[in-house]
This record gives C-alpha cells, structure tokens and sequence, in this order.
C-alpha cells in the first residue's frame, strides 16, 4: 500500500543531513555541557552553534536571546508564566486570542487560579484577530499580550506586526507562539516586534525534544524550572545537545529552502481543495480562503453528514495519514475550541479533517488523496449515514450547500423535489 | 511501512471496515434514532419483528470508528432475540463482544443500546398488545440470552 504524509503540522521526519550532525552528539560527543573539560567544551561549542543558526533563522540580535527548551508547548509555558511572575508586581492581567495552543490557554488558566487574570480576545469567523479587540482589552495592569502567528488548525496568519505597534506603545511584552508557521512562513523577530516568540523544530525537519523561545533582552522573564544554572538561568536541566544540533541545522536548511517549501506547498494545497472541492458534494475549507492569510501547508475541511474520526480511519486504511478536529479524536471529547471560536456549526465540526502538507509530498499524491477521500472515504460513510439518507430524500437541508444554491445539481436525488417521507 | 498499527482491536476494526447489517428496513416494525450530530453520534436501528421475534435488525450510524462498530455488533447480537430479551439488552454485551472499547469510547455501545430501546419501544407504541404483555414479563425478568 502506498503511504501518503499529509500530518505535516504533527510532526515531520529528521532531514538526513540534520541526523548526520546529531549523529556525534550522541555517542562520542557525549559531554554535559557544564562541564568544564574537554568533553564538556565540545558540547558547549556545538551549543553556541546552535544558538547562532537559530538566531539567524529568526533575525535575532544576539544568540543570547535564545533559549533552548523541551518542546514548543515547554517554551509557551515558560513565556507565558514565566513573564507573569517576573512582572506580577507591576500587574496581574495577561491577554491571549481565543484560538491559541492549548499550552497557551491553559498556562493562562493555571495563571488565573492564582489570581492573574486574562482577557480572551476572540476571533472573527476566519479565525483572525482584530487589533483593535487587542487594544481594547489592555489595562494598565496588563504585563503580556500572547498572540499566535499562523493557527495550528485553520492556518489564519494573525497581523502580528500591527498588534506589535499596539503593545510596544504601550510598553506590555508580546509574545508570539510561531509553531504551527516556523519553518512554513517567514519569520523576523525584530519585523514583527515580538518580545518572545516559540517554536518546535520538529515541525520544520528537526528533531522532537528540543523547543526554541526567542526572549528579547529587555523582557523580563523568570524561571518555572529550578536547579541547574542552564540557559542563563532560565531553564534548568541538561540541554539536550543532540536534538539542539539537529534543531541548529534544520533551521539554517529551512532558512534556505523557505521560497521553494512555501511555493510547493501552496501549489499542492491548491491542487487538494480544488480537487475535493470538485470531487465531494457538501464540503467547506474552514479559516481563510487560500492566500496571504493561510499557512501555505493547510487545509481544514469539513464534511457535512459525516465525522472525522471515521474520516481519518478510513484515510489512514488507505495509506494518507490525517487528523481530525472532531470531539470523537480528542481524548477531552470536545470539538477543537478554534472550530468552536470561529463559530463553526458543531455538526460540521465534528466532520472535521485536517491535512497539512510537507515539501516531499508531490502533485500525484495530491490526485491519489482526492480520488481515495471521495471515493473510498466520504462516500463511503456517507452510505452509513442516517444524516446522508435524510439529506438525499431532502427531509434534511445542507449548511454547507442548501439547495436553493446548490452548484452540482448532480448530487441531488430525483426524489429530493418531491415530498419528504 | 512494513508493521501495521491499529487504533482499536481487530474485532472492532473488522466491524468498522465490514460493517454487518447496514442499512434500512423497507417496512420495518420499529425504527429508534438517537444521538446528535453537534454531538458527533446518531444512531438509527431498524427493525423487523414476527412472531415476538426479532427477524431481522438494520443501522445507519452517523459517528466514530467505535460508533459505527459498535452499532454493527449491536445488530448481530439482537436478531433472534424475543421482545422481552432485547428490552434487557445491555451495552455490556456489546463491548464483550467486540472485545472491549478504549474507555472514551464507552459511549458509543450505550448509544448502540438506547437506539435498540428506542426502536422496540417504536414497536410497541403500535403494537399495544405485545406492550402489556412485555410489562407483565418485566416483572419476571427473563434469564439472558445466550449470544447468537
């Protein structure tokens, strides 16, 4: 059976030639960092080199601006309290959008038992936030201002630089989680004035164990890890090196194939919607049209009358691996709260599916996808559907496509004109 | 990829790709629906009942790989079944039968369970008779059926 990678947004495979240069890390190259022989020097070197690829990689001004975590979701945790605590007597309010990371909102939430408080911007039915709600929720109590770059699950690219206006007037830190647009977008911390900005490399062909946040130095920030004096005393625990080499290389390789993975991404992502869209009755892209406004990587969709649990299942028997925003694929079973932010019908997100796209996937994969999600996917379960039946014997309407307007007369049962049984 | 990984145990993804008894009944006795799409489940079982007998059962489910499963297993289960023992059908006998269900996923048998309920109590409702003489039998619960 073929295998088609469409998790893009999940994970993605180590580049050979970022294994190549964790490879030493591992076994001869093995000294702990803090060490202060030879073995230990080594490691330390490997780290500053590190540092001075990912600055790069962002346009920081110094390598002493970055910090290595375990992971995207550690380095939002480290911002987000981080910055409360080492501001908690100017302030004690935090505003965040109403679709970031989990690892954002539930910093927050934790933050909020301990008597913070946090204002949720929300978003319009794109997903995008209006500047404007930013600066209408800033107090003089606020000490951070979190908004997202581009959306893990509909890809909306936020106006980051304009909301950096807003809270550099007035002097609150902005932090920018970059991990869903990292190693997909461009990237500049000083472009688009972020205070802090987060990342995982293993989304951009690094490795999985290492998290990247950018700090500017006039952000004051404390640590919530304790012991060792690593980091600058930001996070303790023995770095990583091995994952922090490969994080190293693969952001130096992203950097220069930044054109070519988003120019090949966006061609293929267009060529997927058009070919579902063609292909399958009653289905919507959720989030912002396909453009400057979306990740180049990701499509959100839903179908109606079927749910993206079954979705993913069958895809995944068909050798495309996917995921799913319906409450059936989450362990909480809730609907993604950025389907549920922009105000998408709950039935329709529950026919939620997720593709994101990498720069090895290729123009026939893409046409094999469309041929197998609707042939052997959706009309498949629409088969099974009772909401399907309803629909085709017109007792129901569809949202997505009500027959009033419906473009593909195809689709509709000769019965469906006459009356409902 | 040479291994193959599975999400749910072999029984339940067999169900899942194989589904037994799909569809609808023409002229069915009873038709029970349940569930809510915002809620990710609907479950439709139909019926077809002589003789105080289950005769034959039919779904069409709306919902996850367990859903799906679970509503397949059901209507296995029930057919050949008199009315008094598919009115004691539990969710139980479905998760036995397919050989357990991640806990998350428990749900899923007790929707396959309450749109069978549903669906005799349809059958009921036009059927008075056989409702009185299933509410003298309740008193007296009948012993369990062994599994077809």
């Amino acid at each position: 059976m073929r295998h088609v990678y469409l998790d893009h947004q999940a994970s993605t495979p180590v580049l050979p030639e970022v294994f190549e240069a964790m490879r030493p890390y591992f076994t001869e190259a093995f000294g702990n960092p803090s060490s202060l022989h030879q073995h230990g020097l080594r490691a330390r070197d490997a780290l500053a080199a590190a540092r001075r690829q990912i600055a790069a990689f962002i346009g920081a001004e110094s390598p002493e601006e970055i910090y290595f975590t375990s992971d995207g979701q550690e380095s939002a945790n480290l911002a987000i309290k981080g910055v409360a605590y080492a501001n908690q007597r100017k302030g004690n309010h935090l505003v965040v959008s109403a679709t970031e990371h989990p690892s954002v909102l539930q910093s927050v939430e934790f933050l909020e038992k301990q008597g913070f408080t946090c204002t949720r911007v929300k978003v319009d039915g794109q997903g995008l936030v209006n500047p404007a709600d930013v600066a209408a929720a800033l107090t003089d109590q606020t000490i951070l201002v979190a908004v997202h770059h581009a959306n893990h699950d509909i890809g909306a690219i936020q106006p980051i630089a304009e909301i950096a206006r807003l809270t550099n007037a007035a002097g609150v830190p902005f932090y920018v989680d970059a991990d869903a647009s990292a190693g997909w977008l461009p990237i500049n911390v000083r472009e688009m004035g972020a205070s802090l900005l987060s990342f995982s490399p293993h989304r951009f062909y690094g490795p999985k164990g290492v998290g990247v946040l950018y700090r500017h130095k006039r952000a004051r920030l404390v640590s919530i890890l304790h012991g060792g004096m690593q980091e600058g005393g930001r996070r303790a625990g023995v770095e990583n090196v091995p994952a922090i080499v490969g994080a190293g290389v693969a952001a130096e390789i992203a950097a220069r194939e930044l054109p070519s993975r988003m120019a090949h991404t966006a061609r293929l992502q267009r060529r997927l919607w058009e070919g579902i869209r063609q292909r399958v009755p009653c289905v919507r892209l959720n989030g912002p049209d396909l453009g400057p406004l979306r990740l180049p990587n990701n499509l959100n969709l839903s179908a109606e009358f079927i749910e993206g649990e079954g979705q993913l299942l069958l895809c995944d028997m068909n050798g495309i691996a996917v995921a799913s925003g319906s409450s059936c694929v989450s362990k909480s079973l809730k609907i993604s709260h950025v389907l549920e932010a922009i105000g998408l019908d709950h039935a329709l997100a529950q026919g939620n599916l997720i593709l994101t796209l990498g720069r090895d996937n290729t123009e026939e994969e893409m046409d094999y996808v469309v041929e197998t999600y609707a042939t052997k996917v959706v009309a498949r379960l629409r088969a099974m559907s009772p909401m399907w039946d309803d629909y085709e014997r017109g007792v129901i309407d569809s949202v997505i496509a009500p027959r009033g307007r419906e473009q593909a007369s195809s689709v509709l049962p000769s019965r469906a004109s006459g009356p409902a049984s | 990829m040479s291994e193959s990984y599975s999400l749910y145990n072999q029984t339940v993804m067999d169900h899942f790709l194989n589904p037994r008894n799909l569809g609808d009944i023409k002229d069915a006795d009873g038709v029970g629906e349940v569930g809510a799409a915002a809620c990710g489940d609907i479950m439709k079982i139909s019926l077809k009942i002589e003789d105080g007998r289950i005769k034959d059962a039919r779904f069409k489910t709306f919902g996850c790989g367990s859903a799906i499963a679970s509503s397949s297993m059901a209507t296995e289960l029930i057919k050949g079944r008199t009315i008094e023992e598919a009115m004691n059908f539990s969710n139980r006998e479905v998760i036995n039968a397919l050989g357990g269900l991640p806990p998350v996923k428990i749900h899923c048998s007790v929707l396959a369970e309450e749109a069978l309920k549903a669906a005799l109590e349809d059958y009921l409702k036009k059927h008075p008779d056989k409702a009185r003489a299933v509410q003298a039998a309740s008193s007296t619960p009948p012993a369990p059926a062994s599994p077809a």
